[in-house]
């Protein structure tokens, strides 16, 4: 049986060349959604937004905002299909971006 | 062609070094995103899904060969090797770095071109009719005041933070393929009764998410007077424009809300208030321009091409696109060639550095090294001799760019939509690939006529959904993407808004969909009578009938 | 908050007065443009230097029969992509105002030179920026392609310099 935990995620671009980006446990921006803390607690949230606003004032990362998403037997998968696709590239180049350089997330933008 | 003389280089090469210094204030951090923003726009660049976005400008959609082989150059060296050409005649790139960004626009400075006022709430890149200077209806070629307009326009010191963005567009020929009347500003060349050109002028039309035909405010303006007289419509609109709200800061809302009458009234007191002291310096600055769009030297033809008859009897696809794609010149013997970024399946506007180089080469060899790119996100070579389109044919064929669906129903407009851009609630690109493979038959497409089928990822319509004669806007309904139907849209002469024909679709729901309105005209419609006209005839019920009675 | 006018910090020498305040004597005051207009008869004999601040929804052409009794005219940006002040500040001088033109609110260097051109000579800018950082911004362009601009930092106007025998359009503004 698999189990889900439903949750949300930190993600922005990195400010250089505008990568999405999602905020890992470790405070590190990873490339890949797979990698990203998923939090339910206010506080947790709350830290993971003062770890961001760091990021912000570093000049690491830009527009960074929380998203929903779930965890399903390990793999995170985001709510929107936008967030998804930004998971992902294009839907419609699936040769290009995460989906072509190994740093995809696990789940289509659209399912069907 | 306009080429540029050393104030033009000293601009934009300053402007380039501003940008660098800009971009590196940002990322040592001396300036906030939120300061930098702004600045950025201002140079077409964009924070997109996947990267930022850089959009390019191509003033009034002319290029010559070269520049086109520097925008393939900066595909392949600074992009994923492709560019995506957009209803704003421009090209856009999907995944640059801003720490190369100065570098591209310096690579466009090295070949004319630039990024400035591609974005932001200024004025936008000038469009015009992408047949300018070739089209057999012409009454006059109006780049040259789209150069004059864009070089005053460019860092305009008191025009650059207006209420919201402000696009231009202008035609030289009765026959209207600018949109001239869906845009903040649109122009009209025009002769009065004593033979003089003039401009009628149009104010207020636009598409987002309150669409509007334009409203003449002046029937002719004589030619001096335009840059004043722009002047004058800018400072109203800059001053009295809405700003406490972004979806009603364009000038149609002004416009709206005044009325017509009380928005001349401002425009015309303003500009009774300031007289100019002189225009001859502009007079003598558009006379310049002038002379950079003479017609080329075209040969004295006849009008019958034995090659191309004989090309036509020989091949029946080359016929088709011949038929298609081809449109009448000015000058005998001579043609324009639509090289349609259309194929079955492909992506509207797509087009890879290797293609943009094949078409560089057609254009130097064969077109006076000239092309355009249409706000229908097409690419066109002006001034091509009819004996030399099967050559050219072959070429375009060869490389995945000969499809003979110019102005029907595969000839799709399309924004990025949630792909790549990050204000898209829906994707519109998957849309149109259905469609284009349901329709793959061109005799299947000729049978349509002329049908102008555009798709908008979201409200803000930059696959100007509104004004297509079949108009799709992908919305997002609780996570599920869906699509919205309006019929009787048009940007030409005619201009109308399309009326939304009832509840939505699913993405899968869409293609037939089509087919369904399609096959309604085809068994309504009159001998002769295309889409629009049946549609503006019928009106929509007998389409919603047919839509929903099976839903 | 400095006050930066000919590319050089200077004091402010006026003083703001408040609606219900007294006037005080030979001093150089600004009042916004409702006193003005109410307080007129007043104010025309006013002994010191007289100055209105108006807010940037407010018409410029309201001043115009004010304009040779001035010798400061403030006008806001409350955000620095708010550019209606721009107009106000081209209206003005348009309608030949030579007083002094002063920018205050939200003002961010790379919109410096924009300010200059449209008229404006005097800043009311915060500490955040250097002195230098101004001055190396009111010059980033070397050119401009509109005519009739204000020209502090020697901008020539692309389309007077291709046509030779035409003079730039207009006069710069004396400061102050």
């Amino acid at each position: 049986m698999s189990t889900v935990e439903k949750g949300q995620v930190m993600t922005a671009n990195r400010l250089r060349d505008g990568d999405a980006v999602f905020l890992t446990r470790a405070g590190i921006w990873s490339e890949k959604i797979d990698d990203a803390a998923l939090v339910q607690e206010p506080q947790a949230t709350a830290a993971l937004e003062a770890r961001a606003a760091d990021a912000v004032i570093t000049n690491h990362i830009t527009g960074q905002y929380l998203i929903d998403a779930e965890r399903i037997d390990g793999k995170i998968r985001a709510a929107l299909t936008r967030e998804r696709i930004r998971t992902l590239g294009p839907s419609v180049r699936t040769d290009l971006g995460k989906q072509a350089t190994g740093t995809a997330g696990a789940f289509a933008a659209v399912e069907g | 062609m306009y080429r540029y003389d050393e104030f033009d280089h000293q601009f934009v090469s300053e402007r380039t070094a501003q940008f660098r210094d800009q971009a590196n204030r940002r990322m040592s951090g001396e300036l906030t995103e939120d300061e930098f923003r702004p600045l950025r726009l201002m140079n077409g660049l964009y924070l997109q899904l996947h990267a930022y976005m850089l959009r390019v400008a191509i003033p009034y959609g002319t290029l010559s060969g070269k520049q086109m082989r520097q925008l393939a150059y900066i595909a392949d060296k600074y992009d994923r090797g492709y560019g995506h050409f957009t209803t704003r005649q421009n090209i856009q790139y999907n995944w640059i770095k801003l720490e190369e960004t100065a570098d591209i626009l310096q690579a466009l400075a090295d070949v004319e071109m630039h990024a400035i006022q591609t974005s932001g709430n200024c004025i936008r890149n000038v469009t015009t009719d992408h047949w300018a200077g070739a089209a057999a209806d012409e009454l006059l070629d109006p780049r040259p005041i789209g150069e004059l307009i864009r070089q005053w326009s460019s860092l305009h010191p008191e025009f650059s933070f207006l209420p919201r963005k402000f696009k231009f567009a202008i035609t030289g020929a009765p026959h209207d393929r600018a949109a001239v009347k869906v845009h903040d500003i649109g122009l009209r060349a025009h002769k009065n009764d004593k033979g003089e050109t003039g401009w009628e002028v149009m104010v207020g039309g636009g598409q987002g998410r309150t669409p509007m035909i334009a409203v003449t405010v002046r029937e002719f303006l004589p030619e001096k007077e335009v840059i004043p007289y722009m002047e004058a419509i800018m400072r109203v609109y800059n001053l009295f424009g809405r700003r406490d709200n972004k979806y009603k800061a364009r000038i149609k809302i002004l416009m709206h809300e005044l009325g017509a009458e009380k928005f001349k009234a401002e425009v015309e007191a303003e500009y009774a208030r300031h007289p100019v002291q002189t225009t001859e310096v502009e007079q003598r600055e558009l006379t310049r321009i002038e002379k950079y769009f003479a017609q080329p030297s075209f040969e004295k033809m006849s009008r019958f091409a034995p090659h191309f008859e004989n090309a036509k009897r020989e091949n029946v696809d080359f016929t088709r696109w011949a038929k298609n794609n081809l449109a009448t010149h000015q000058v005998d013997g001579y043609t324009i060639v639509n090289i349609s970024l259309k194929p079955e399946g492909g992506i509207p506007g797509d087009a890879s550095g290797e293609q943009m180089r094949v078409m560089a080469t057609l254009a130097e060899r064969y077109s006076f090294d000239e092309m355009r790119v249409s706000h229908a996100q097409n690419i066109v070579l002006p001034h091509v001799k009819l004996e030399d389109t099967f050559a050219i044919w072959q070429v375009l064929k060869a490389n995945d760019l000969a499809a003979a669906n110019y102005g029907l129903i595969g000839d799709i407009i399309a924004c990025p939509g949630l792909d790549y851009c990050a204000l898209a609630t829906a994707r519109s690109i998957p849309i149109a690939q259905a469609i284009s493979r349901k329709f793959a038959d061109v005799k299947k497409q000729e049978e349509y006529g002329p049908v102008k089928l555009n798709i908008s990822g979201c409200i803000n319509a930059c696959g100007h959904h509104h004004v297509g004669h079949i108009g799709i806007l992908g919305l997002d309904k609780k996570g599920e993407e869906f699509y919205q139907i309006t019929l009787g849209g048009s940007s030409s002469e005619n201009a109308s808004i399309g009326t939304i024909l009832g509840p939505g679709f699913a993405a899968h729901e869409v293609p037939d969909a089509i087919e369904t309105i399609l096959n309604t005209y085809v068994k309504l419609r009159e001998p002769g009578e295309e889409f629009l006209g049946a549609y503006r005839r019928l009106g929509p019920k007998p389409f919603k009938e047919a839509l929903y009675a099976t839903a | 908050m400095p006050l930066l006018k000919n590319n050089q910090f200077v004091n402010d020498e006026w003083t703001r007065v408040a609606d219900a305040d007294a006037l005080p004597e030979g001093a150089k005051i600004i009042v916004n443009s409702a006193r003005l207009i109410q307080d007129w008869d007043l104010l025309a004999k006013y002994t010191g230097l007289l100055g209105v601040s108006i807010a940037n929804n407010e018409r410029a052409e309201i001043l115009t029969p004010y304009l040779s009794q001035l010798s400061l005219i403030v006008l806001n940006f409350p955000a620095y992509t708010d550019g209606r002040a721009y107009s106000q500040a081209k209206d003005l001088r348009l309608d030949g105002y030579r007083g002094e033109l002063r920018a205050e609110g939200n003002l961010l260097l790379d919109q410096f030179q924009f300010m200059h051109q449209v008229g404006f000579d005097s800043f009311a800018v915060n500490e955040r920026f250097a002195l230098q950082q101004w001055q190396a911004a009111s010059k980033q362009m070397s050119l401009a392609y509109q005519r009739g601009l204000f020209r502090i930092s020697g901008e020539r106007e692309v389309w007077s310099q291709r046509h030779q025998g035409f003079a730039p359009w207009e006069e710069q503004p004396h400061a102050g």
